[in-house]
């Protein structure tokens, strides 16, 4: 038989439906099998009122379950038996008396009968909608029933040849039924159906379109047939698309044309402000590129052929697209004054309560930007520029209405203003990657930007130890590293994080100590901080630690901080013990955000099919800030792995420095100096030798030009002359000239592999 | 726009029919007509009949037309649709009956706005007030694409959880009214039918005191006077507030909820006072919200403690 539910509600906000229906068929489905029921399909859809659920071939019956329980001995006191009686819900003459290991032994035999799927259905039902995921419910009424919005209605039929019959259950006063609605306006009356198919035939003669992906492919069809006509095609986005779907259960797209006095704006405006605001399609002409048009679906259709409905939507968007041109336009007398009154505008808006305004952040990114500038091939002048102007269209009117367009209106304003264009750029730019998928900064002062805006922030954030933690991280701090890392390795740039942190950093402290009376603190029992405002003055700050005052940098420190400085720190900032501005001493902080940048690359080169221990192996070496550097290198390594000598050479140095390693532990010496091929015994011995000074001048100078594929190629034809030395030679032999000879050859294996990648933390 | 409604009435001519035809609408669905508050408010919601009556378990129905102040939004009367004064139009239901929406599209249609004609949606809009400590979920009901009312199911007001569940509809007057209206500026829109003896428009009215206020709010306003005031309708809500409940006067319990309320809706009018006039930083915006939240929890605590907020035994209590 089949099974069809719909819970009829009152409008669910579109971006819940889709997941909603998935749930909804996870949950039911789940807790049917989980009842002993089997089913052949099922399929779930949602409209703005209502979710709905067919499940085909679903058994009538759930199969009867047999189950033997051992209980207490036959002379077992009688609390036991009583207990057993008690779990088992059964009387004592239900139970059977068996011989087992030759004492008497009470079984019982409980025999669960199959259930109607009519049960089942209705406690599934109602454990599902009382238990719903939904990502915010509410109440409603007097009642104490959680939903998106108020449940009118639920519809649950079981159906098969015979006919249709309703479950019957409730749900806080809910009755179960065969009826529905259709639209709310075209077709209100309520009425029966008695099958999945029924039900979306006569929902669709009351207007309703059941399924979501064909209210999109009728949305989509209808817009781009409308925008033919006129010449223009449909802009197109998929999200909005699945949105406007939510929003109708009868979709009638109509289009309208953008009056002239809006043209002139830029088409991420109106696209952005229609996509908002108004749920529009944006409609491009395709001879010229511009935005000209929108498309509008209503939920309706009516008499006028949605005249009315029209009209009424273009005033609005007229009234939305003035407020943008006047914003817009006021903009553009801003950026071509220069954009001054931004820049200095952002003195006042706060980037973080310790980390200074958005002004003092510019500020320090400029600095570092100009220090990046040329590692990556950009001239330091314009990338300061650059830096100084890229978050200056905050400030403006259009991104405080829409702020995903900052960037891109940094962009407009900074051509206005007659910058460079590399600079105009820049302020797009320097924001990306904003995704995993988002495309990396590739001009030069976008990315010396770019790089320095992360690293700024990253070193910021850590220096105040407001690292991410499991799941919360509030700055987007992950994908800052991410793209970080991105842009450095996509551009192959040579740019050694550590001394870029440390210089960050000097920015920091620098404002900090320009701003407050800064005492550097040594927490005695703990790591250092660094400790702005507070001060050895006012120890209940301090939490009733002890600090020692290491040393005092400011020029005011000898003033008494006075009360009236006191209370507004506290009352502005509502500093609390917890609250206050500590800074963790870089020797501390800055480690530990390289190894956050490590784990960041783990991530990334582990989603490109590179394991984490190859990755491990290269952290372990010098030089390990150096992302692209240190990228190269997994990747040769990893490469390297992958070939049949990989392995095996990687087997032979385990060997060799397992057996180094124990002699120097019972011998008490390193072995590392002193190999010579006149004590060599064996032929295989010398082949070694040889084979070890022929990889030695190959690999050198390919590490000095950090070629690291050469250099593992070259250590490649080690692997068959050590493979041979281990067969043939015996290593401890009693001469101990040999014995030391030879393994002082086995520590020149081990410092020319260990010279490419810490081998010893390679699993296998 | 729509000359008739479905019920062939003729569309109404003026604001104040609309208003009018509202309070008969919500008057003859039950809802005793109030009057608006006699304090500046920033929104209906403000009003003692909403925040207040929304707690507790007594039944509760209202409409009331309410002035409302948002002294950041003055435009000196120049913008088509932005003021610093304008209307709200508030119902508030408690429990939130079943047919609301029902009822609220009732309401549309009165005022002029035919599903027949009309694209009339319920776009998901949860509703939050920081300041009161109040959060709901519901929608904005769209018109043609234009928001023409909130409507919200009360989830906790002042710190308390609504039950039941209070449903509330607010309606932006003006901007409804120049849709069904059909003009294009506030200030042109006829105030009282422009049929009448001496025809009056919003702008005659309101434009010279759009230019007043709007002067005042971004210029004129003291604000080191305003800081004062806040800082003693603070103190005055938590003074009035700590009062033991026994009148010793007449012997009988008596918290001040209401008294103490009014300072919080001063607290938080002349914050927003102080935010038009720009002195209010960032960091310290997010303060001061919590102060007024903090009054406005103390006085629903209070509240839920008198007669009107208890939790009444009364079987009436559940309307179905």
């Amino acid at each position: 038989m089949d099974l069809l539910i719909e819970l009829f509600s009152e409008e669910i906000p579109a971006r819940m439906q889709a997941q909603a229906s998935a749930d909804l068929r996870r949950l039911i489905t789940e807790g049917l099998v989980e009842a002993g029921l089997t089913y052949a399909s099922a399929g779930a859809h949602a409209t703005p009122r209502r979710l709905t659920l067919s499940v085909d071939g679903l058994t009538a019956h759930s199969q009867p379950v047999r189950e033997e329980r051992k209980g207490p001995r036959a002379d077992a006191p009688a609390a036991a038996l009583e207990g057993f009686l008690r779990s088992t819900g059964l009387t004592r003459d239900q139970l059977e008396l068996r011989e087992d290991k030759k004492t008497q032994v009470y079984f019982a035999v409980i025999e669960r009968p199959g259930r109607a799927a009519e049960a089942i259905v209705a406690e599934v039902l109602i454990a599902t909608i009382r238990n719903f995921p939904w990502p915010k419910s509410m109440r409603w009424g007097a009642g104490s029933l959680r939903w998106v919005r108020p449940l009118h209605s639920i519809l649950c039929i079981l159906h098969d040849e015979a006919g249709a019959r309703v479950v019957p259950l409730e749900v806080d006063g809910i009755t179960a039924g065969n009826t529905t609605q259709g639209h709310r306006f075209l077709a209100p009356a309520r009425f029966a159906v008695h099958s999945f198919d029924d039900y979306v035939v006569k929902l669709k003669r009351a207007f309703v379109v059941l399924d979501p992906a064909e209210r999109a492919a009728t949305i989509w069809q209808g817009a781009t047939n409308l925008a033919f006509a006129s010449g223009l095609e449909v802009v197109e986005d998929k999200s909005l698309l699945a949105e406007v779907a939510g929003l109708v259960e009868w979709p009638v797209p109509l289009m309208g044309k953008i009056a002239e006095d809006f043209l002139h704006l830029p088409p991420e405006v109106l696209q952005t402000s229609m996509k908002e605001h108004q749920k529009f399609f944006s409609v491009r002409n395709p001879r010229t590129g511009r935005i000209e048009g929108f498309v509008t679906v209503a939920n309706t259709e009516t008499a006028d052929q949605g005249a009315t409905i029209l009209k009424g939507n273009q005033k609005v968007l007229n009234a939305r697209l003035s407020d943008a041109r006047f914003f817009y336009e006021n903009d553009l007398r801003v950026a071509k004054a220069g954009m001054g009154e931004w820049v200095e505008g952002l003195k006042s808006v706060t980037f973080h309560g310790k980390l200074g305004s958005q002004a003092d952040r510019v500020a320090r990114i400029a600095a570092l930007a100009r220090e990046i500038a040329p590692l990556v091939g950009a001239d330091p002048d314009i990338a300061e520029a650059a830096a100084k102007v890229c978050k200056a269209d905050l400030r403006s009117a259009m991104v405080g209405e829409f702020p995903e367009l900052q960037g891109l209106m940094g962009m407009y304003y900074a051509r206005a203003a007659g910058m460079d264009e590399s600079v105009a750029r820049a302020a797009r730019d320097h924001w990306a990657p904003k995704g995993p998928d988002d495309a990396v900064p590739v001009e030069p002062v976008s990315v010396a930007v770019a790089l320095a805006d992360k690293i700024d922030t990253l070193t910021g954030f850590w220096a105040i130890d407001e690292k991410p933690t499991g799941s919360k991280d509030p700055f987007a701090l992950r994908r800052a590293a991410l793209g970080d890392l991105r842009v450095t390795e996509t551009n192959g740039l040579r740019t050694p994080l550590l001394p870029l942190m440390a210089y960050s950093w000097d920015e920091l402290r620098g404002q900090l100590e320009a701003r407050y009376n800064v005492f550097v603190l040594q927490e005695k029992t703990d790591e250092g901080y660094f400790v702005p405002r507070l001060s050895a003055t006012f120890p209940e700050f301090t939490g009733g630690r002890e600090f020692e005052v290491l040393c005092v940098k400011s020029q005011t420190a000898n003033e008494q901080i006075s009360a009236q400085r006191y209370s507004q720190a506290y009352i502005v900032d509502d500093v609390r013990v917890a609250e206050a501005i500590v800074c963790k001493l870089p020797s501390f902080f800055i480690p530990d955000l390289l190894a956050f940048f490590h784990d960041r690359l783990k991530v990334f080169l582990k989603d490109q099919g590179i394991r984490h221990d190859v990755i491990d192996a290269c952290i372990a070496m010098p030089g390990n800030d150096d992302l692209t550097l240190l990228v190269n290198r997994a990747r040769a390594l990893a490469a390297f792995l992958k070939t049949e000598d990989g392995p095996n050479l990687l087997a032979g140095f385990k060997r060799a420095n397992t057996i180094l390693s124990q002699a120097e532990a019972k011998d008490g010496v390193e072995y590392s100096y002193g190999a010579d091929v006149k004590f060599a015994e064996t032929g295989e011995e010398r082949d070694l030798f040889a084979a070890l000074d022929q990889a030695e001048a190959l690999i050198t100078p390919a590490m000095k030009s950090e070629d690291f594929g050469a250099a593992m190629t070259a250590m490649s034809a080690l692997r068959l002359p050590i493979d041979a030395f281990f067969n043939a030679v015996q290593i401890n032999t009693d001469n101990p000239v040999v014995r030391r000879n030879r393994l002082n050859l086995l520590s020149r294996i081990r410092t020319i592999c260990a010279g490419v990648a810490d081998l010893t933390r390679v699993e296998g | 726009m729509a000359d008739t409604t479905s019920a062939g009435q003729t569309g109404p001519k003026s604001f104040q029919e609309i208003i009018l035809r509202l309070q008969s609408y919500w008057a003859a669905k039950g809802c005793a007509v109030l009057q608006p508050y006699d304090m500046e408010v920033g929104a209906g919601t403000f009003h003692p009949a909403t925040t207040l009556r929304s707690l507790g378990s007594k039944p509760w129905a209202a409409a009331y037309v309410q002035p409302s102040r948002r002294p950041t939004d003055g435009r000196y009367g120049t913008n088509p649709n932005r003021l610093q004064h304008y209307y709200q139009y508030q119902v508030i239901i408690k429990p939130s009956p079943p047919d609301l929406q029902d009822l609220y599209l009732g309401s549309l249609a009165a005022i002029g706005l035919d599903p027949a004609l009309h694209d009339i949606r319920f776009v998901e809009d949860d509703w939050e007030s920081p300041t009161l400590g109040a959060w709901g979920l519901g929608w904005e009901v769209w018109c043609d694409g234009m928001e023409v009312s909130q409507f919200t199911y009360f989830q906790q007001v002042g710190g308390h959880d609504c039950k039941p569940v209070s449903g509330e509809l607010t309606y932006g007057l003006e901007r409804l009214a120049m849709y069904v209206l059909a003009v294009d500026h506030v200030m042109t829109m006829p105030f009282n039918d422009p049929q009448s003896p001496i025809p009056l428009t919003y702008g005659d009215i309101f434009r010279q005191t759009e230019e007043e206020y709007s002067r005042h709010n971004f210029d004129g306003a003291d604000t080191a006077l305003l800081l004062r005031h806040f800082e003693d309708a603070e103190a005055e809500c938590q003074r009035l507030l700590d009062f033991p409940p026994e009148d010793p006067k007449t012997g009988k319990r008596i918290i001040m909820a209401h008294p103490a309320y009014d300072q919080t809706i001063k607290a938080s009018h002349l914050f927003n006072l102080l935010d038009a006039r720009g002195v209010i930083s960032v960091t310290e915006r997010q303060a001061y919200i919590g102060r007024v939240r903090n009054l406005a929890k103390k006085c629903a605590d209070a509240f839920r403690l008198t007669e009107a907020g208890q939790d009444s035994p009364d079987p009436k209590v559940v309307r179905s």
